[in-house]
């Protein structure tokens, strides 16, 4: 799920001054006037009271979370075997991937020039995580031969591939994927059934149970395999002390509160240790066939009125709920402007403190035009109190990036050690998210985040597999350059 | 083939073309992200030449012998015409991308042709460049020797020499390519594909690196030559910068000079 955040927080009183400046929201069918939205940059737990909700969700804040919390736990409730989990994170992701966007309720000439202004900066902002996470898999896989080995499968994909025909071994991994897929569908309806519900305990308890299981069992395998590959020796004590911290701290970060950088980071590398799991668990043919499936999946279940995910964006709006911020990777800005003065006790003193580290962290990126955006504040604005911040990022659900590393990690390791089918998928997928941006800014609702992206990356991964790739290597032999 | 050949051959080969992308085109997003669609206008390319090579494989029937060569030479040549086809496309698609963005931010200033020109050369040569070395520089990581059957041992280097000189060369051709479109002279065009022609041809001699590398440097010091005028440099403006007294004639956005 991508959705850019564009926030206008205000504070209750000052929303009419605003109003008359043409930059706060007018209010739209289904949004509370004047409502203080805060949005949370770190990471936050789900008692804040102030959302996360992003103001273009007059659109689509999937709460994917639930999906895959309720998800988890159906699935722990079944078995602890490592794997389970993995899947229970696939799940997880499968919400997530939505491209939303909308802002409800600005000016039509002002939003098209601000998301035109900076929605190349919301590219990058997306391509940067997408990079990190797929080169932290493809050098894993490259080097750490453990997750290429094979050594049996998920029970959701029961059928061996180990087959005599071709035939034979297509039709298992087609069926593989119907049974994964319609797992995923049975998951998403439940989370709808279980969200309409209010089971929000539920959901949170099953969400962490996930993430302990991810940062700390896999965190330890990880490190194990790392380890054995370069011949170092770690004792149990130190080994303890590390993975304990690691996955303490991203814990906290992931599901409370931390510094965005770092919950990013973690977020990086849980998507990329799920899309390691999977690399290694699902089979050849089927991790392809799956992945086409998925896209599909998507396109049906957030564009068709029917579809689960719709219906549960729907209901979140409804509510007005926040969006689960342990499974969203979140890249926001924070620019703070007109009179800027900080007075934490007017606010909810949770998104303040993070204030200057993340407008510290985006110092880098500043771009001049920000501020000039925005008119100096009236004089009218009273009491000095009045602070108006505007979050500009993206948001993008963690399925997203699990997905696209899955298939330039199975690019990577299934080649025959060659390079240029891994980066000829990369770019395709960076191209794919690039559109999938545009059609969002044309468009303004929320459109799923796959489809384009696997599309593009099937295609060059098969086409570079096959053509490309023994032309460049005849080229290569005989040292022709083109 | 020890950590040495490969750091060494890599920086030679991608220096250059790292600098350029860390000090002009990440720092402004707009730039990068035309930089990635020009690597994939250049993919696309490589995929139709490999297309076109395969069905001509294909309908000569995998035979042995002096027509593969025969073949591959073809493709060869047929693949720089894809290129530059493509570069045109990719030069249409920015004109269009420009006339857009203006009609829509009529008061902020899109990218300049000109550097558009640039970001789109500079990503074809690093496309064209990581393609063409990235899995001979993998290799270099592993045992072996170098030239065991009578081949030169300079390979590497060689191929390190001559990914860079595409690099550069690339960079060169999209800036006088896309000023040719601009001022509609079809006559830097065509000399655009004739040299890069001219290039992939000196590489079928390749045992004898040496003529190869020198005449494919001396094209790309002309080319670049011929670059620098048409983007607008002029001696004047190279010594004032060379002296460091350029501060009259730097753009808004370089004022730190």
């Amino acid at each position: 799920m991508i959705f850019p955040s564009r926030d206008f927080k205000v504070l209750s009183g000052f929303s009419s001054d605003l109003e008359a400046r043409g930059v706060l929201c007018s209010p739209e069918p289904g949004t509370p006037q004047g409502r203080a939205m805060l949005t949370f940059m770190a990471s936050d737990s789900e008692e804040e009271v102030c959302d996360e909700r992003t103001s273009l969700m007059s659109a689509e804040s999937p709460p994917p979370r639930c999906c895959q919390e309720a998800r988890q736990g159906l699935e722990d409730g079944e078995n602890a075997a490592q794997w389970r989990s993995q899947d229970s994170e696939e799940d997880l992701d499968d919400a997530d991937r939505y491209v939303c966007s909308g802002v409800p309720g600005q000016p039509l000439g002002l939003e098209e020039e601000l998301t035109l202004k900076y929605g190349a900066k919301h590219v990058i902002m997306l391509f940067v995580p997408v990079t990190l996470c797929m080169i932290v898999v493809v050098a894993t896989i490259k080097s750490v031969r453990f997750y290429t080995e094979k050594n049996g499968q998920l029970i959701y994909t029961p059928f061996t591939e180990d087959t005599p025909s071709v035939g034979q071994r297509l039709l298992n991994s087609v069926l593989n994927t119907l049974i994964m897929i319609s797992v995923i569908v049975a998951m998403t309806i439940f989370l709808v059934v279980l969200y309409k519900y209010r089971c929000y305990k539920f959901i949170h308890g099953w969400l962490i149970m996930s993430s302990l299981m991810l940062l700390f069992l896999f965190t330890y395998i990880y490190l194990g395999e790392v380890l054995k590959t370069y011949n170092v020796a770690m004792d149990y004590p130190t080994l303890f002390l590390t993975v304990w911290n690691f996955g303490a701290v991203g814990m906290v970060c992931i599901h409370w509160k931390g510094p965005l950088v770092l919950q990013q980071a973690y977020l990086i590398m849980i998507s990329a240790l799920m899309a390691l799991v999977f690399i290694k668990y699902l089979p050849e043919w089927s991790a392809w066939v799956i992945l086409g499936a998925i896209s599909v999946y998507d396109l049906v279940a957030v564009l068709c009125p029917k579809g689960p995910l719709r219906m549960l964006v729907e209901t979140a709006q409804e509510r007005n709920e926040p969006i689960f911020p342990a499974l969203i990777y979140s890249s926001a800005m924070v620019w703070t402007v007109g009179m800027a003065k900080l007075d934490p006790s007017s606010q909810g003193a949770l998104q303040l403190p993070y204030d200057p580290e993340m407008e510290d962290s985006y110092d880098s990126f500043g771009e001049p035009s920000y501020p000039e955006v925005f008119e100096p504040p009236l004089p009218g604005s009273p009491e000095g109190e009045l602070e108006e911040e505007e979050e500009r990022g993206v948001k993008l659900g963690l399925g997203d990036f699990i997905f696209y590393s899955v298939l330039v990690g199975k690019a990577a390791a299934t080649g025959s050690g060659d390079w240029n089918t891994t980066l000829a998928c990369f770019v395709a997928i960076l191209i794919g998210l690039c559109l999938t941006l545009l059609l969002l800014a044309v468009f303004k609702k929320a459109l799923p985040a796959l489809p384009i992206s696997i599309t593009f990356g099937l295609i060059f991964y098969f086409s570079t597999d096959n053509l490309v790739r023994p032309f460049m290597d005849t080229l290569a032999s005989h040292q022709l350059y083109i | 083939m020890t950590a040495a050949v490969f750091f060494g051959c890599a920086f030679i080969a991608f220096g250059p073309a790292l600098a350029l992308y860390i000090f002009t085109i990440a720092t402004e997003p707009l730039r990068v992200i035309f930089l990635i669609i020009g690597a994939f206008f250049w993919l696309v390319s490589l995929l139709f030449s490999s297309l076109f090579w395969f069905m001509a494989r294909t309908i000569t029937d995998n035979k042995d012998g002096p027509i593969q060569k025969y073949l591959l030479i073809l493709g060869v040549l047929v693949s720089v015409l894809i290129q530059e086809m493509f570069r045109f496309m990719y030069y249409k698609l920015l004109k269009k991308a420009s006339e857009g963005l203006k009609s829509i931010n009529p008061d902020e200033t899109a990218p300049s042709m000109r550097l558009l020109a640039y970001v789109s050369g500079l990503g074809f040569g690093i496309m064209s460049g990581v393609f063409a070395f990235v899995n001979t520089l993998s290799d270099s990581l592993g045992p072996g020797t170098v030239g065991i059957h009578g081949d030169s041992p300079q390979f590497f280097l060689n191929s390190a020499f001559m990914t860079l000189v595409i690099i550069l060369l690339h960079v060169f051709w999209g800036i006088i390519f896309f000023d040719g479109c601009e001022k509609k002279k079809w006559s830097a065009l065509l000399v655009v594909l004739l040299t890069h022609l001219l290039v992939s041809a000196l590489t079928f001699i390749s045992p004898h690196y040496g003529i190869n590398l020198v005449s494919t440097y001396i094209i790309m010091v002309l080319m670049g030559i011929w670059a620098f005028f048409v983007a607008g440099g002029s001696c004047r403006s190279l010594k004032f910068c060379l002296l460091c007294q350029d501060k009259d004639f730097l753009l808004f956005n370089q004022r730190s000079r």
